[in-house]
C-alpha cells in the first residue's frame, strides 16, 4: 500500500507500521507532519502538553534503530499520545487538576514505560476530566475538549481528549483510562474503536487512581486492529500492580483473523453468539442510537452469528452501585493530596488541619469534591453497611447476572450510551449527567472485558458506538468480532467533514 | 432521607475540604438528589451475598500477593522530594504541629 505524504494522518497504526518497514516514510515524518497537525488543531482542546523536542529525538532514535537492523517491532516509531493520567518522566503530569500543576513525575507508568519499550513515541499528555472523574471532558481544570464531529458538542469523557486525538486525525492512537466507561464512551461519542480489557490485564501502576478497584488502562484508535497492537504492548504481569493477574497474555493480533470452526468468508462470525440484553434497549435509549445498534446487530447476523435475548435484570442498580463504590474509593485515593509531598498547596493557612482544608479547596474541582464528600460519607461511621457494603454486595449480583448470560452466549452487544454527544454546557445536574453511564457501569463494575465499535450514526449525524462485552481474559473474541464487523463495514473509515 | 447542612458541614470536616455557606448549600441540594437515586439500591435484598470487593473474585479466589522483603529501589530522595511545597534539606515542612 501506499499513500501521499499529505495523508499520512489518515493512516492507521498498522498502515503507518507497514509504510515505515518499506522505507516509504521514517518515524521523525510522522512525527512532524503529527506534531503540525497537533498545532493547527489547537483549538480541540486535546493537548495539555506537546513535548515536541522529546517526541522528534524518539523518533530520530526510532529511525536510526531500524536503519541498523535492530527495529523494536510493529510499533516502533509510530507516534501516540498519553492520556494525563499517567505519569510520564521528562513531561508533565497533571490528572487535569490544578492541585498537580508543574507535577513532575520521578517515573513512568508502567504503561508508559511499556508503550516507550515497545518503540512508540509520545507527544505529550492528552486532556481529560479532573483526575478522570467526568462523562464529558468538561471537569479539566485547563478546558473543554471538543468533539470534531461537532466542536459545539462534548467528546465524552473522561477520556475525552484521547479519544478527540485519535477522531480529529492528530494520531492514530492514544492511551486512556476507564474506571465506569471512560473509553467506551467517549469512543463511541466521537466515532472510534477503544477496548477496555479484563481487570488485571494492564498495569495500574503509574496511574494517578481514581478507584482502584474499577480502574483500567486501555488503548484508543480507529480500528480493532490497532487496538489489538497496542493492548499486546500494554498487557502482562506487573509486580508493582497489588492487583495485575499473573494471567498468559494471548496473541490479540493473531486474534483478529482466527478462523471459527464452521466459518467461512463470508460467515467469518460463524456460531458465535451474541447476547442482547434486553435492558439497554429500554426508554431512554434515542432512537437514532436504537436504529443504529439494531442495524449493527443485523450485520453481525448476516456474518454468522446467532443474536440471543438474554437479560441483565440490575443494569439500573449498577448506577447507584457504581457511584457508591467509585466515590467511595475516591475518597480515599485522593486523601494523598494534602499539600505536603507534592501537589498545589494553599498560600494562606492557619494550622496544618487549616492547610489542609484550603488546599484542598484551592486544589480540586466541584465534581472532584463531590465525589470526595459521597465517599466520605458512606464510608463515615453508621453508614458503611447501608452504603458501601450494600453496594459491593450488588455489585456481586450484577457480576453473577454475567455469568448467568455467559451461559447462553460467548459475546454480549448493545449501545454504548444512551445518546449521541450533547452540546458543551447543557447539562448542569451533576446527578442526571450520571445516569448516562448506565450501559457501560455494568461491565465496569464486574470487571468484564469491553469494547466500542463505531456503528453508524444517530441524531444530528452524530456517531453512535456498539459496545461489546465479553467474559474475563476474552479480549481476543472481542477483537474478533469488531475485526470481523470492521471488515464488512466502513463506519469506523468515516471522518468528520470538517476536518482537512 | 435527607441530609441537612450541619451534616453537609460535618463530612467536608471528615473530608478534610473547606466549603463556603453558599458551596454548602448547593452541596446540600446536590448531594441529597443523589441519595435519591441511591434510595432503590438499599431497597434490595442482598441477605446471604458476599461483597465483591475486586471484580477478579466473582470466578475465583483472590489472595493478595506477597513479595520477599527485600529492597528493590535505589535511593532517589532528590527526584522524590523535587515536587514539594515546602522543604529543607531532607525534610517536608509543614506548619508547626508541637507547641
Amino acid at each position: 500500500m501506499s499513500a501521499a505524504p499529505q495523508q499520512l494522518h489518515e493512516l492507521t497504526l498498522a498502515q503507518q507500521g507497514a509504510l515505515l518497514a518499506s522505507g516509504e516514510t521514517s518515524s521523525v515524518a510522522l512525527t512532524r507532519h503529527a506534531l503540525d497537525r497537533v498545532a493547527a488543531l489547537g483549538e480541540l482542546g486535546a493537548f495539555l502538553h506537546v513535548d515536541s523536542e522529546g517526541a522528534l529525538a524518539a523518533a530520530a532514535a526510532a529511525d536510526a534503530r531500524r536503519a541498523a537492523g535492530a527495529g523494536l517491532g510493529p510499533l516502533d516509531g509510530l507516534p501516540i499520545a498519553h492520556k494525563d493520567i499517567f505519569v510520564t518522566q521528562g513531561q508533565p503530569t497533571t490528572a487535569a487538576s490544578k492541585m498537580l500543576k508543574g507535577y513532575l513525575s520521578p517515573f513512568d507508568a508502567t504503561v508508559v514505560a511499556r508503550l516507550k519499550a515497545a518503540g512508540t513515541v509520545s507527544l505529550g499528555k492528552l486532556n481529560c476530566d479532573e483526575f478522570a472523574m467526568g462523562g464529558a471532558n468538561e471537569n479539566s481544570a485547563y478546558g473543554v475538549a471538543r468533539n470534531p464531529w461537532d466542536t459545539s458538542r462534548i467528546p465524552g469523557g473522561s477520556s475525552g481528549a484521547s479519544a478527540v486525538a485519535v477522531a480529529a486525525r492528530l494520531v492514530a492512537a492514544t492511551t486512556g483510562t476507564d474506571t465506569g466507561g471512560s473509553i467506551r464512551q467517549p469512543a463511541a461519542l466521537t466515532g472510534i474503536t477503544g477496548i477496555k480489557p479484563t481487570y488485571g490485564r494492564c498495569s495500574r501502576y503509574g496511574m494517578i487512581a481514581f478507584a482502584s478497584s474499577l480502574d483500567l488502562a486501555r488503548p484508543m484508535a480507529r480500528t480493532a486492529e490497532d487496538c489489538a497492537l497496542l493492548l499486546q504492548a500494554m498487557s502482562g504481569f506487573d509486580e508493582r500492580d497489588a492487583t495485575s493477574a499473573q494471567q498468559p497474555v494471548p496473541d490479540f493480533v493473531a486474534a483478529l483473523n482466527a478462523v471459527r470452526a464452521g466459518a467461512s468468508a463470508t460467515q467469518p462470525l460463524a456460531g458465535l453468539r451474541v447476547g442482547v440484553p434486553q435492558e439497554f434497549f429500554g426508554e431512554g435509549v434515542s432512537e437514532g442510537v436504537r436504529e443504529a445498534t439494531r442495524a449493527a446487530l443485523s450485520q453481525l447476523a448476516q456474518l454468522g452469528a446467532t443474536l440471543v435475548d438474554i437479560s441483565l435484570p440490575r443494569t439500573e442498580l449498577s448506577i447507584p452501585v457504581y457511584y457508591i463504590i467509585a466515590p467511595a474509593e475516591a475518597s480515599s485515593n485522593l486523601s494523598r493530596f494534602d499539600g505536603v509531598k507534592f501537589g498545589h498547596r494553599a498560600a494562606k493557612y492557619g494550622d496544618l488541619n487549616d492547610m489542609y482544608r484550603k488546599t484542598r479547596a484551592e486544589g480540586f474541582g466541584p465534581e472532584v469534591k463531590r465525589r470526595i464528600m459521597i465517599g466520605t460519607y458512606v464510608l463515615s461511621h453508621g453508614y458503611y453497611d447501608a452504603y458501601y457494603l450494600q453496594a459491593q454486595k450488588l455489585r456481586r449480583m450484577i457480576a453473577d447476572d454475567f455469568q448467568a448470560a455467559f451461559q447462553v452466549c460467548d459475546v454480549i452487544a448493545g449501545p454504548v450510551a444512551p445518546n449521541v454527544a450533547r452540546p458543551i454546557g447543557s447539562q448542569t445536574d451533576p446527578v442526571a449527567e450520571y445516569l448516562a453511564d448506565i450501559f457501560t457501569l455494568p461491565a465496569s463494575l464486574a470487571g468484564l472485558p469491553g469494547m466500542s465499535v463505531p456503528c453508524g450514526f444517530g441524531e444530528h449525524g452524530l456517531p453512535v458506538g456498539l459496545q461489546l462485552i465479553g467474559n474475563y481474559w476474552q479480549e481476543g473474541a472481542l477483537l474478533h468480532t469488531a475485526h470481523a464487523f470492521q471488515q464488512a463495514t466502513d463506519w469506523h473509515l468515516r471522518r468528520p467533514a470538517s476536518l482537512a | 432521607m435527607a441530609l441537612t447542612l450541619d451534616e453537609v458541614s460535618r463530612i467536608a470536616q471528615l473530608a478534610r475540604l473547606e466549603l463556603s455557606g453558599e458551596e454548602q448549600g448547593e452541596m446540600l441540594t446536590q448531594l441529597n438528589g443523589f441519595f435519591d437515586i441511591v434510595e432503590k439500591m438499599r431497597a434490595v435484598d442482598t441477605s446471604g451475598v458476599a461483597p465483591l470487593y475486586t471484580p477478579l473474585s466473582a470466578i475465583e479466589d483472590v489472595t493478595l500477593r506477597l513479595r520477599e522483603d527485600a529492597v528493590t529501589e535505589t535511593d532517589a530522595r532528590e527526584a522524590n522530594m523535587a515536587n514539594a511545597p515546602a522543604r529543607d534539606g531532607g525534610l517536608f515542612l509543614v506548619p508547626k504541629v508541637i507547641e
